[in-house]
C-alpha cells in the first residue's frame, strides 16, 4: 500500500475528528448539557430545598411519614376496567405510607397541608402498583415548572412565616389554577385522622380491560371511618405529632378500612391536568378494601426504602398524557436516590414511641 | 500452522454493529431520560431496559463467540504499546458492556424496584434491597456509562484512523472483509 500523502493525512484526520466532535455535541446535547433549558429532578429537588431548606437523609418531599402494612381485597369487579391483576378477586399485602406535606421530617402537624397515603400492592405475579395519594381530588399546579415556580413564590419570609405578597401576587395573576387550589384548601375540611380522610390518585390514568378497551380513570380511597375536621382556627395549637400519635393509638385499638373506588371519566373529562376536577355523576366501582392493620416509624417499617413512584403500575394500567406523572416520577426517582446515599436521623414517629414508653 | 484469516468471523462483524448500534442508542437514551423531568422520562425509560437486557444478551452470546473464532493479526507495523493499548482497549470494551446491563439490573434491584423489562417480562433480583448499594451502583452506572462512550470514541477514531490513514486493513477486518479486496478492483 503507498503511504498516503500529508494532505490525505490532513484530511483524514479532520475528518475523524469532526466525527468524534459531531458525536460529543450529539451526546452533550442528548444530557442537557447544551441547548435549551429543561427542568431536571435536580432542578425540582432546589426548589424545594429553597422553600423548606436541606433535610438530608429524608424524602426531599413528604418527609414526616409512618409506615403501615396491611392488604388489599380485592372484589373483582375492579376487572371490569383493567386486567391489572391487583383488581383481580384475591387478597394482596399491601407496604403503605401515611405523610404530610413538606420537606421537615420534623414538622408541626398543625398546618393545612397535604395529608397523604402512599401504597405498594403486590401480587403473587410479581408485579407491584405503587401510588402516592392526596387528601384532596386536585393538585395545585399541571406541570413541573409550575411547581418549581410555586416553591420559589411560596417561600416563608423569615420575618413572618409567610410568603412574601410582593413575590406571591404576581405569581398567582399568572397561575389562577393555584389561586383555585388556595380557595379550595381553604374552605375544605383538613381531616383531624389519617384513618377518616379520603385519598385521591391525584391524576388520570389509562385503564385496559382484559377485551382491550382502555378508559381514563382516576381513583379514591374512601374511608370507613366519618370524616371529621381540624380547627382550622386554632390549628397553632395542635400538639406537634397530633395526627402520627393519633394513628398509632387507633392502630392498636383495631384496623382501618377504606373502598378502592374507581371513576371512570365522562367524555370531555380533562385527564392530562391535575388541577382540573371531574364534576357531576360518573361511573364509580368499588373495586375492594383496604385493610390496614399495623403501623410503624420508618426505622424499623417496610416503607422507608420504598420510592413510592406512581408510574410503577401493572400491566393493564398505564400513564395518561398528564405531564405531572412524569415529573412526580423523576422528582421521586432524584429524591429517592440523593437519600439513599445519606444518613437520615431519627422519624417524628420513632421519637414518639420512645416518648410512650 | 494454519494461517489466521485477516477477518473476524462474520457472525462476530454482524454481531458487533448490531451492538455498536444499540449500546450508542442506549448511552444517548440514558443520559437523555435522567436530564428531564418531561413526559420524555416514562418514554425513554421504557426502551431503556428492553435494549440494556438485549445488549446483555448478545454481548454473552458474543464473547464465546469471539474466543471461539478469535481475532486477526495485528499488522507487524503496529508497536508492541500500540498492540497491548488495542488489546487493552477492546477487554475494556467487553468489560463495559457486562458491567452496564448487570450494574443497571443489579442497582434496581438494590432499590427495592420491580425489574420489568417490558409489560410482560419481569426479572428477579439479583441483589438485595439496600439503600446504600442502590446508591452506589446508581452512581456507578454514571460514571462507567461516561467512561463506556470516551472509550468508543476513542475506539471509533482508533478504527478510522487505521482505516483512513494507516489503510492497514484493520477497519477492513471488522467490516466487508479482504475476500472482497480481493474478488473486487479497488483496493492498493
Amino acid at each position: 500500500m503507498p503511504p498516503p500523502s500529508k494532505r490525505t493525512f490532513a484530511g483524514a484526520t479532520a475528518l475523524i475528528g469532526t466525527i468524534v466532535l459531531l458525536l460529543v455535541v450529539g451526546f452533550a446535547w442528548a444530557a442537557g448539557w447544551i441547548g435549551d433549558r429543561r427542568i431536571s429532578g435536580d432542578d425540582v429537588l432546589a426548589a424545594i430545598e429553597y422553600n423548606g431548606g436541606s433535610h438530608p437523609g429524608y424524602r426531599r418531599a413528604h418527609a414526616k411519614g409512618l409506615c403501615f402494612s396491611g392488604s388489599f381485597e380485592a372484589n373483582d369487579a375492579g376487572a371490569a376496567l383493567s386486567s391489572a391483576a391487583a383488581l383481580g378477586h384475591g387478597n394482596y399485602p399491601v407496604i403503605g405510607r401515611f405523610s404530610l406535606a413538606g420537606g421537615n421530617p420534623l414538622a408541626t402537624d398543625g398546618r393545612n397541608v397535604f395529608h397523604s397515603m402512599a401504597l405498594l400492592i403486590r401480587t403473587p405475579d410479581g408485579q407491584e402498583w405503587r401510588m402516592a395519594l392526596d387528601h384532596t381530588p386536585i393538585f395545585p399546579v399541571a406541570d413541573a415548572a409550575s411547581f418549581v415556580a410555586l416553591q420559589r413564590a411560596t417561600r416563608p419570609d423569615p420575618a413572618t412565616g409567610k410568603p412574601d405578597p410582593v413575590v406571591m401576587k404576581p405569581f398567582l395573576a399568572t397561575h389562577p389554577e393555584v389561586k383555585a387550589f388556595q380557595d379550595y384548601m381553604a374552605k375544605a375540611v383538613l381531616p383531624d385522622s389519617f384513618a377518616n380522610a379520603t385519598y385521591y390518585s391525584i391524576n388520570a390514568f389509562r385503564f385496559t380491560d382484559t377485551g382491550g378497551i382502555t378508559r381514563f380513570v382516576r381513583w379514591q380511597f374512601v374511608p370507613e371511618a366519618p370524616l371529621t375536621g381540624i380547627d382550622k382556627a386554632h390549628l397553632g395549637s395542635l400538639p406537634r405529632d397530633a395526627l402520627f400519635k393519633e394513628m398509632i393509638t387507633r392502630t392498636a385499638r383495631g384496623p382501618s378500612r377504606w373502598h378502592l373506588k374507581l371513576v371512570v371519566a365522562n367524555p370531555g373529562d380533562i385527564t392530562d391536568k391535575a388541577t382540573v376536577a371531574w364534576t357531576g355523576p360518573h361511573r364509580t366501582i368499588d373495586a375492594g378494601t383496604l385493610v390496614l392493620t399495623a403501623v410503624e416509624p420508618e426505622e424499623t417499617g417496610a416503607c422507608r426504602d420504598i420510592v413510592f413512584d406512581p408510574t410503577i403500575l401493572p400491566s393493564g394500567i398505564a400513564l395518561s398524557d398528564d405531564p405531572l406523572l412524569a415529573a412526580r416520577s423523576k422528582s421521586y426517582s432524584s429524591s429517592f436516590t440523593r437519600r439513599a446515599g445519606e444518613d437520615a436521623g431519627p422519624s417524628a414517629a420513632a421519637k414518639l414511641q420512645e416518648h410512650s414508653r | 500452522m494454519k494461517q489466521r484469516s485477516p477477518d473476524f468471523h462474520l457472525a462476530l462483524r454482524i454481531v458487533h454493529w448490531l451492538m455498536a448500534m444499540l449500546v450508542l442508542a442506549m448511552l444517548f437514551i440514558g443520559v437523555g431520560m435522567v436530564s428531564t423531568t418531561g413526559p420524555l422520562y416514562p418514554a425513554l425509560l421504557t426502551w431503556h431496559r428492553p435494549i440494556g437486557m438485549a445488549i446483555l444478551m448478545l454481548v454473552l452470546i458474543r464473547m464465546p463467540l469471539r474466543l471461539v473464532t478469535g481475532a486477526p493479526p495485528l499488522p507487524r507495523n503496529l508497536s508492541p504499546l500500540q498492540g497491548t493499548i488495542a488489546k487493552g482497549s477492546h477487554v475494556l470494551l467487553y468489560a463495559s458492556m457486562i458491567a452496564m446491563p448487570l450494574i443497571g439490573w443489579g442497582m434496581l434491584s438494590a432499590g427495592g424496584y420491580p425489574i420489568q423489562v417490558t409489560e410482560g417480562l419481569l426479572l428477579p433480583a439479583i441483589l438485595p434491597h439496600d439503600l446504600k448499594l442502590y446508591a452506589a451502583l446508581r452512581t456507578a452506572h454514571t460514571i462507567v456509562a461516561l467512561l463506556f462512550f470516551t472509550l468508543i470514541l476513542v475506539h471509533l477514531a482508533a478504527a478510522l484512523m487505521h482505516g483512513l490513514v494507516r489503510r492497514d486493513g484493520v477497519l477492513r477486518s471488522m467490516t466487508v472483509g479482504h475476500r472482497s479486496l480481493r474478488s473486487g478492483s479497488a483496493g492498493g
